[in-house]
């Protein structure tokens, strides 16, 4: 039962990350129409600045983290969004592939096939027992963390300009910038957003997921991947419906790496069935509603056939 | 029969909206040709014709959604044949379209403020301006709901208060009484002349509806065929019926709604 408990709380903690990831790669699709497979690459960056900083304070190390993701967002914002503004998806799409290996390759050459470890705050790693189910300090850290993201967010988008804008944007561009909103400027600022989330996401994945202590240059490879599955199983036309899909996700990968059998030394302990088993699930789930598990009525996935 | 300068003309000179012997063909078909429409401030000119006339095209020419294939568009002496709808919106003309823009998963209100912080004005400027149109359009009470959730008619009155949320000079209005019940018309005139003499804008009215047409409009403009048919005063215009009634439908010419013609 304890165990269950904790088994629990441990996938909530997971999909609180995935959610995390979805809502950022969602943020930048609703205002661009793009799907940034290198986003787990602006993790990887981050990531690394903290590994690299090990021994600096863990406040100027956080610092430094925020600062090389948002740049590095930035970049891409202004070096491959930009120029393919007016390119198809598919084409954006693929450009975020080659981005993905580009920064992957270069995190190869740069810093070698070998993990890092990445030491943020140690403390947070040791359990805490409540109730005889004992918790990581870190877990109870991300859910709150990424409770706190999604109030600023809910702000954010609800209560300012920009944030108005952006949603404007998201459902329909065309008629958002005849109205006069600046597409670079929202589009600008979701990036941003999407980078500081990223960031976020930067600081608790090495500190959360045990395999995720080192990083490499395929560091959070494997979580973008499964969050885009997660983020069009929940129906990525809508922010709601894509942070759901990628907190569904990491519940259901938190729950069956839970019950599946381990199959290595810690901290690789995770299944060797359980990608078989996540993507067996996203295949019931695309048969039984293709037009997304979150999504009402039908009309949005068709649209796009 | 183009005689309707009134005094209030000639107390604004240069402001106006001027679409002057303007042509759009598309492949080959003339859409519009040769049509030159003049639209001042404080006026409501309704601009009439068959389904196919030209008239939304002439609209999406004034309002830079399409470029003339011959002629020139001014805004208050300037050229802005050119410019885009944003540009255009920004010097102060605005439009509706027949098929809703909203933003369906925004409220009500956002809505008004999005078109209204788009032209700079500040939020609580935004916020104030959304309250204000609401109340005048009448749909205050649905300020708060989701832009999907309204039925046709108040789709049609958001559609208005989002154009009139950048407190144009012009607003050029696309069938924006379609779908309204007949007992909402007299509301809808009452919007009208508000826009007209409290805002001082022209307003270009495309309408389907001869009675609303011939009671709030000062000027009518007859298109048919991409040609200018007929333009004047309503009486003026009326008189002329017998010649546009083959064209406008016979109802009309009695002052109901017109069934166009397809």
């Amino acid at each position: 039962m304890t165990d269950d408990v904790q088994t629990l709380v441990d996938a909530v903690a997971l999909g609180s990350i995935y959610a995390l990831m979805a809502v950022g790669i969602g943020l930048v699709f609703g205002v661009l129409r793009l799907v940034n497979f290198a986003y787990g690459q602006l993790i990887m960056a981050g990531a690394y600045a903290l590994a690299l900083t090990n021994d600096q304070p863990v406040l100027l190390s956080i610092a430094l983290c925020f600062a090389v993701v948002l740049a590095l967002s930035l970049a891409l914002e202004l070096a491959a969004f930009r120029p393919l503004r007016r390119a198809s998806p598919t084409t954006m799409l693929v450009a975020t592939f080659a981005i993905s290996y580009l920064l992957q390759s270069i995190a190869l050459v740069k810093f070698g096939a070998i993990g890092k470890i990445v030491v943020v705050v140690p403390k947070l790693s040791e359990p805490v027992t409540i109730g005889g189910v004992h918790i990581r300090w870190i877990t109870i850290m991300t859910i709150i963390v990424a409770v706190l993201v999604f109030a600023a967010l809910m702000v954010l988008l609800t209560k300012t300009t920009i944030g108005l804008h952006m949603r404007a944007a998201s459902i329909d561009p065309a008629t958002a910038r005849l109205l006069g909103v600046r597409a670079n400027a929202v589009i600008t600022a979701a990036v941003l957003v999407s980078g500081v989330i990223a960031a976020i996401v930067a600081v608790i994945l090495p500190m959360a997921v045990p395999e995720r202590l080192l990083v490499g240059p395929d560091f959070a490879l494997r979580e973008t991947i499964i969050v885009l599955v997660g983020v069009v199983v929940g129906g990525i036309d809508r922010l709601l419906s894509a942070t759901l899909g990628g907190f569904t996700m990491g519940v259901a990968v938190g729950l069956l790496s839970g019950y599946l059998p381990s199959s290595g030394a810690w901290p690789f302990t995770s299944s060797v069935y359980l990608d078989s088993a996540v993507f067996m699930l996203v295949i019931i789930v695309l048969l039984i509603r293709p037009e997304g598990l979150f999504v009402r009525g039908r009309h949005a996935a068709l649209e796009r056939v | 029969m183009t005689q309707a300068a009134t005094p209030e003309h000639e107390r604004w000179p240069g402001a106006s909206l001027r679409a002057t012997a303007v042509s759009r063909s598309f492949e080959g078909i003339r859409a519009l040709d040769g049509v030159t429409l003049e639209l001042h401030r404080r006026e409501v000119v309704g601009l009439i014709g068959p389904n196919g006339a030209g008239k939304t095209t002439l609209v999406n020419v004034m309002t830079g959604f399409d470029r003339p294939t011959a002629g020139s568009v001014e805004l208050e002496g300037r050229e802005i044949t050119s410019w885009t709808p944003h540009r255009r919106g920004r010097a102060g003309l605005a439009r509706t379209f027949q098929h809703s823009h909203s933003f369906g998963s925004l409220s009500v209100r956002e809505n008004v403020e999005v078109a209204a912080l788009g032209v700079g004005a500040r939020p609580r400027e935004a916020r104030r301006r959304a309250t204000e149109l609401l109340d005048l359009l009448g749909i205050e009470r649905k300020a708060d709901a989701r832009a999907t959730t309204l039925a046709h008619g108040d789709e049609r009155k958001l559609e208005v208060a989002r154009a009139l949320a950048i407190e144009p000079r012009f607003v050029l209005m696309d069938e924006p009484a379609a779908g309204l019940p007949e007992g909402e018309i007299p509301d809808f005139v009452r919007v009208l002349r508000t826009v007209r003499d409290e805002q001082g804008a022209g307003v270009l009215l495309i309408d389907h509806n001869m009675a609303l047409v011939m009671q709030v409009c000062d000027r009518i403009h007859v298109l048919d065929q991409g040609r200018t048919l007929a333009e004047g005063s309503p009486d003026a215009v009326r008189g002329n019926l017998d010649v546009t009634a083959a064209y406008l439908g016979e109802s009309a010419a009695n002052g109901s709604t017109a069934s166009a013609p397809s």
